[in-house]
């Protein structure tokens, strides 16, 4: 049953993602072409895997965020935080394992802090987590006192550029989480929770849901989520750097998951279409850089598309929301 | 004392005392250029942040903010240094784009009936491309316009210069408040933050007034720009990154509330002026960071939430502020 309805609503980005990798392929023929060297794929295919990792990343830890009527805006701030700790810890000397552990519980005590925020203070999402928004890359620039901070450590950067069975260990690291996260949540009554609670979390709350404890677990996988990321992109290019470690990358997040089908108004969602959504955007990503276009274009690409998708939401969102402010919209238009 | 105006206290309250402190280490920040200064550098996030205002206080957002204050300052840029307009045109040109902008994402936010959040991010795409499709490099303005702008200024007493640009937001401010306060359109705005459908069902035209406030707020960016243009007589794509997060941090430090129906555009500018007086500490000091600058802003951002959720929840018992 719900194997049938995720398959039902996965086909339109899948389409979709076909669909942008064949016009990748008109553009540039070598596009599918893959070749095996030095033990590993090597092909513009595989570089969107690649690419497209860390934001897919990010779009499973915020699947959970949106679905409870959230938003997590901190996540590219939590990663330079997290990338600051991995690289000035090894750099310090200690071994790369436990730098990484550290990393990973930084990200996740400030996803807990966001999640406090919203659950326990009752603040607005956007501006709960604006806050760390603002502060995080301050605080990931007072870790690395500043500077770029390098490393040569082994294990840090096999985490960002190695492979695994061939294939980039990012994506597989994406792949992996992706799984265990959706696994989570539809086989267990988590999910159901979740959608519960950004329906209606008064009602939630009533039906005897822990929507605090639960508005705390979706933030804190956003920030550990972010942390991955962050030191995934840390270790791709060998150094923390506090200003510009996914810098923005919130957003792209965000359309992954708009475009996977999650309603931005809570109540309904899917961690492997948000997956398929950041493969969708890197796919575009690649395509302007291969076909040779100036990376600008793809500022404008990336706002149509999710005009396109919210032209495409709003008559099934608004059927299925109650109708609030319908009946004045349509006043208006007569 | 109204008790409603205790978050506009608040603020002017910790402005005052953190200029006192800054004044007792810093004898020099008390002086009319400090101020003039203060005016002119902090002018174009201003008149960014009276937009803003009117945004928040409808219960939306704007994100687009920063992106159009950068292609204003490039689209401006573009039309007197290549296609030879009069500056004047080209600001007429900018701000009639910037409207249209502005209320076509009125439109989809209120016709797809979407979050203004989402809509504005497209809308921050597009504006931060189109500007960078246009040119990549920063684009010069020699004008004899420009020029005689930046000369314009009133002298004060103690050294001190008053620009035009800073006359400018303050005079942003003096017409922004009056309309928030004394017009029919600043009370469709409050009402339509305090409650859509109760706003809808009291006679208030929702779908004039949404695209109105984000035209508004577009056409204020222009503004923004424009100065921005004036400020470094030039125009850059990638200009004013992220203004619209510090327009939106003014707008909460001024003791508006997110979730709209409630704030002063007056608040705002206290709040402008408090980021404004942590940039001018720092340089000041000259031994901290310019990190510290975000940290700060973050730490205010957060004292200043929860004490507007610790005043809402005091004067209104049992009344939760959620919004459905």
């Amino acid at each position: 049953m719900i194997r049938r309805s995720l398959l039902k609503l996965a086909n339109p980005q899948l389409l979709a993602l076909i669909g942008v990798l064949l016009i990748n392929w008109l553009l540039f023929p070598n596009f599918f072409r893959v070749t095996w060297q030095d033990g590993r794929f090597f092909g513009s295919l595989i570089d969107v895997l690649n690419r497209g990792a860390p934001v897919a990343i990010l779009a499973v830890g915020m699947v959970g965020v949106i679905a409870t009527k959230g938003v997590d805006l901190s996540v590219g701030a939590v990663m330079a935080v997290a990338g600051a700790v991995a690289a000035t810890m090894v750099v310090a000397g200690y071994p790369a394992p436990i730098a990484v552990v550290a990393a990973l519980v930084v990200g996740l005590l400030c996803g807990l802090w966001n999640g406090i925020l919203v659950a326990i203070l009752d603040i607005q999402p956007i501006i709960a987590t604006l806050v760390l928004m603002v502060a995080g890359r301050g605080i990931a620039q007072l870790i690395t006192e500043g500077f770029i901070v390098t490393f040569t450590d082994p294990v840090l950067i096999y985490i960002g550029t190695g492979s695994f069975l061939g294939f980039p260990m990012a994506a597989v690291i994406a792949l992996v989480l992706m799984i265990i996260v959706t696994l989570i949540v539809r086989r267990t009554a988590i999910g159901l929770f979740i959608e519960a609670v950004g329906v209606n979390r008064a009602a939630a709350s009533l039906a005897g849901i822990r929507s605090r404890m639960l508005l705390l677990l979706v933030y804190s996988l956003s920030g550990l989520c972010a942390a991955i990321a962050g030191i995934i992109v840390a270790g791709d290019i060998r150094g923390a750097d506090a200003n510009n470690a996914g810098l923005w990358l919130e957003l792209d997040a965000i359309l992954a998951v708009v475009i996977g089908g999650t309603s931005l108004l809570g109540g309904r969602f899917s961690v492997p279409l948000a997956f398929v959504g950041a493969l969708i955007i890197q796919a575009m990503n690649t395509g302007i850089l291969v076909s040779g276009f100036p990376p600008e274009f793809n500022l404008i690409v990336k706002a149509g598309l999710i005009f396109i998708v919210l032209v495409i939401q709003s008559p099934l969102a608004s059927r299925l929301a109650p109708p609030r402010i319908k009946p004045v919209a349509k006043a208006a238009a007569k | 004392m109204n008790r409603s105006l205790r978050p506009l206290v608040a603020t002017a309250l910790i402005f005052a005392i953190a200029y006192a402190l800054a004044v007792m280490q810093f004898p020099s920040m008390f002086s009319t250029r400090v101020l003039g200064n203060f005016l002119t550098d902090n002018a174009f996030l201003g008149i960014a942040a009276v937009g803003m205002t009117f945004v928040i206080l409808s219960g939306g957002i704007d994100l687009s903010v920063g992106a159009v204050i950068g292609f204003t300052g490039v689209l401006v840029a573009v039309l007197i240094s290549w296609a030879g307009v009069h500056p004047l045109l080209a600001f007429a040109i900018a701000i009639v784009v910037a409207g249209a902008f502005g209320a076509i994402m009125g439109l989809a936010i209120h016709y797809l009936q979407v979050p203004a959040f989402i809509v504005t991010l497209a809308g921050m795409f597009l504006a931060r491309g189109g500007a960078s499709v246009i040119t990549r490099d920063s684009v010069p303005i020699n004008h004899e316009f420009y020029a005689w702008i930046s000369d314009l200024t009133i002298r004060l007493p103690g050294g001190g210069r008053l620009s035009i640009i800073g006359l400018t937001m303050v005079a942003i401010f003096i017409i922004g408040a009056l309309v928030a306060h004394r017009t029919k359109f600043g009370s469709y705005v409050y009402a339509l933050g305090g409650n859509p459908v109760s706003a809808s069902l009291m006679g208030v035209p929702v779908a004039r007034t949404t695209v109105a406030i984000y035209a508004l707020s577009s056409v204020l960016a222009a503004l923004s720009g424009i100065v921005f243009s004036l400020y470094t007589s030039a125009g850059y794509p990638l200009a004013a990154v992220g203004v619209e997060l510090d327009a939106i941090s003014a707008v909460v430090i001024g003791g508006t509330l997110l979730t709209g129906g409630y704030g002063f555009v007056l608040g705002t500018f206290i709040g402008v002026m408090l980021l404004g007086l942590v940039q001018t500490y720092i340089i000041f000091d000259g031994t901290l960071s310019s990190w510290w600058t975000k940290i700060v802003i973050g730490i205010l951002l957060f004292l200043f939430i929860v004490l507007q959720r610790l005043i809402f929840v005091a004067s209104a018992p049992g009344e939760k502020t959620s919004k459905a």
